[in-house]
């Protein structure tokens, strides 16, 4: 049995608690039960197959769906009971990286990251442009400033749209699939990304991903979820010594196993001999 | 045999009951919808610039369309017009036929169906794409309103475009006439124009015109940005989107029309 983070440190200051969160679509239920504690400072991975409900728990977070059943904090606050205001208060303290970088695509890539400085804020345009510059540095795409997002590829979009979830220092960072869709070298510059914002600028972040060879590199912990529950836990060396099944079929790729090759069907000599 | 019948009536009953259950609570949305829309209108106006480039797109760069429907329109109904008119000797009045017309019916209605084609499928298709690729979701989680910084905007810029449109294309039909008449059949300019102003009144017959494409304006903006905002995030659910808010809008600004016609029929109220 693997302790969960908070074991680790000696009372550490928790950035986001999920209590027994439940959450369904209609009849279709995605999450049941999950509990997770993400410490302050800490870069935490939630892991699991496509469909599994990791983006749900980003959403819930994020205040955007709100849980059937069980509790959301973030920084002490609970979410789902959060009025608009509050809400939108809340979330200029987080920043979230979506799947596909989700750029605003009427606008450059300087225009997207002077975004929220402009709508939040009332720095003058000088100010506004030293800092995004110095956000583009951090991600290297200074040089990109004037493009606009379609004359961008995959890798450069997704680093644009990292600048861009930074740009008003945000307490706590979610990523969507950061490394999706990536050749070698945009993962790896991604994943160093990640883990240096975290420790340089002391944020909490929260992957959501697949991609267990790359966040296993980077993270200080990480959470499996399959079918709704969290299906294992640990630091990611106990995640690669680990005996469970599932953590084995996911870590060396199996695939059959607990999570079944097939779509649930009848049998298929009763399909085929059906006229 | 009986027993089929009955199955077949229940089953009847039970889809029209669904349909019309799913109308209604989608007509509730649309209602809630709008409402939060002008809420946010505060918004729109303070963000100037996205407002009058939203004027833009949808006002400017319709005008191609809408000005050289409005010439042909005018042409066509001249040489109708006329045709009927010369039959009861009354050519003369071909200046009044046609502004009436088109002030009161045929401006509104011929740009408000354009306007549902050109600009509403454009912001319909815009927000929807917006939705799909995960950017109004962004916002949101940048803790900036989609519906103050993307609707609104783009409601308003269609409301306010709507009834400058529908009066270009009114001013330049009456131009294609003025072509027609005066310049092809031969009908006297003095007499084209006098009898225009002398049988045109700008109340009630102009504002007629200015009421409906306000209406109008209001519909087909309304429809544009909530098909647009509530889209299937797919290609598929974007492109029914687009094609709902073209049938939808021109099918409300048939029916609005012909409600507002009645309301201003003056012959009933005798």
């Amino acid at each position: 049995m693997v302790n969960a983070p908070a074991a680790h440190d000696k009372a550490p200051e928790i950035a986001v608690e999920l209590t027994d969160v439940t959450f369904g679509y209609d009849q279709r239920k995605i999450l049941s039960g999950i509990s997770m504690t993400i410490p302050k400072g800490k870069l935490v991975a939630i892991m699991g197959g496509s469909g599994c409900g990791k983006t749900t728990i980003l959403r819930l977070i994020g205040g955007q769906l709100k849980p059937q059943q069980g509790r959301v904090i973030v920084a002490g606050q609970s979410v789902p009971d959060l009025n608009n205001d509050a809400l939108f208060k809340m979330r200029r303290k987080l920043g979230m990286l979506f799947q596909f970088g989700a750029l605003f695509t009427d606008m450059s890539v300087y225009e997207n990251i002077a975004f929220a400085m402009r709508e939040h804020t009332d720095l003058p345009e000088e100010l506004i442009r030293d800092l995004v510059l110095l956000k583009l540095n951090a991600v290297g795409l200074r040089g990109a400033a004037n493009l606009m997002p379609s004359e961008l590829s995959g890798g450069m979009a997704r680093r644009v749209a990292l600048a861009r979830t930074i740009a008003l220092d945000p307490m706590l960072m979610m990523y969507d699939e950061p490394f999706a869709g990536l050749d070698p070298i945009s993962l790896g510059v991604v994943g160093q990304l990640i883990r240096k914002l975290n420790d340089a600028l002391g944020i909490t972040s929260v992957v959501v991903t697949h991609d267990i060879y790359e966040s296993l590199h980077i993270v200080d912990y990480a959470y499996f979820i399959s079918e709704g529950v969290i299906a294992a836990q640990g630091t990611p060396d106990e995640i690669r010594k680990s005996g469970d099944a599932f953590v084995r079929q996911f870590v060396d790729g199996q695939p059959d196993g607990p999570v079944p090759f097939h779509y649930p069907a009848r049998d298929l000599a009763t399909d085929l001999l059906q006229t | 045999m009986i027993h089929k019948t009955l199955e077949n009536m229940s089953r009847f009953l039970r889809t029209v009951g669904n349909t019309s259950l799913a109308g209604i609570s989608r007509l509730g949305y649309l209602a809630r919808f709008f409402a939060a829309v002008i809420l946010n209108t505060p918004a729109a106006f303070l963000r100037l610039p996205l407002t009058m480039r939203e004027i833009y797109f949808t006002g400017v760069l319709s005008l191609t369309i809408i000005v050289v429907s409005g010439l042909f329109v005018g042409m066509v109904l001249a040489l109708q017009g006329y045709d009927v008119l010369v039959m009861y000797g009354a050519d003369d009045s071909i200046g009044i036929l046609v502004a009436l017309s088109l002030s009161k019916e045929l401006g509104p209605v011929v740009s408000g169906l354009l306007f549902a084609s050109r600009a509403g499928s454009a912001i319909t298709a815009e927000i929807g794409l917006m939705k799909t690729t995960e950017q109004l979701s962004a916002m949101e989680m940048m803790a900036v309103d989609p519906l103050a910084r993307v609707v609104a905007p783009r409601f308003w810029g269609g409301v306010i475009a709507m009834p400058v449109l529908s009066a270009l294309f009114s001013a330049f039909g009456i131009l294609g006439a003025y072509l027609v008449a005066v310049k092809l059949i031969g009908v006297d300019t003095g007499v084209f124009w006098s009898n225009m102003r002398a049988g045109v009144e700008f109340w009630p017959d102009i504002t007629n015109g200015i009421i409906k494409s306000v209406v109008f304006g209001v519909a087909v903006s309304l429809i544009a940005v909530f098909e647009g905002y509530d889209a299937k995030p797919t290609a598929e659910g974007v492109s029914s989107a687009t094609t709902r808010t073209v049938v939808e809008s021109s099918l409300a600004i048939l029916a609005l029309d012909f409600i507002l016609t009645v309301l201003m029929f003056r012959g009933l109220s005798v």
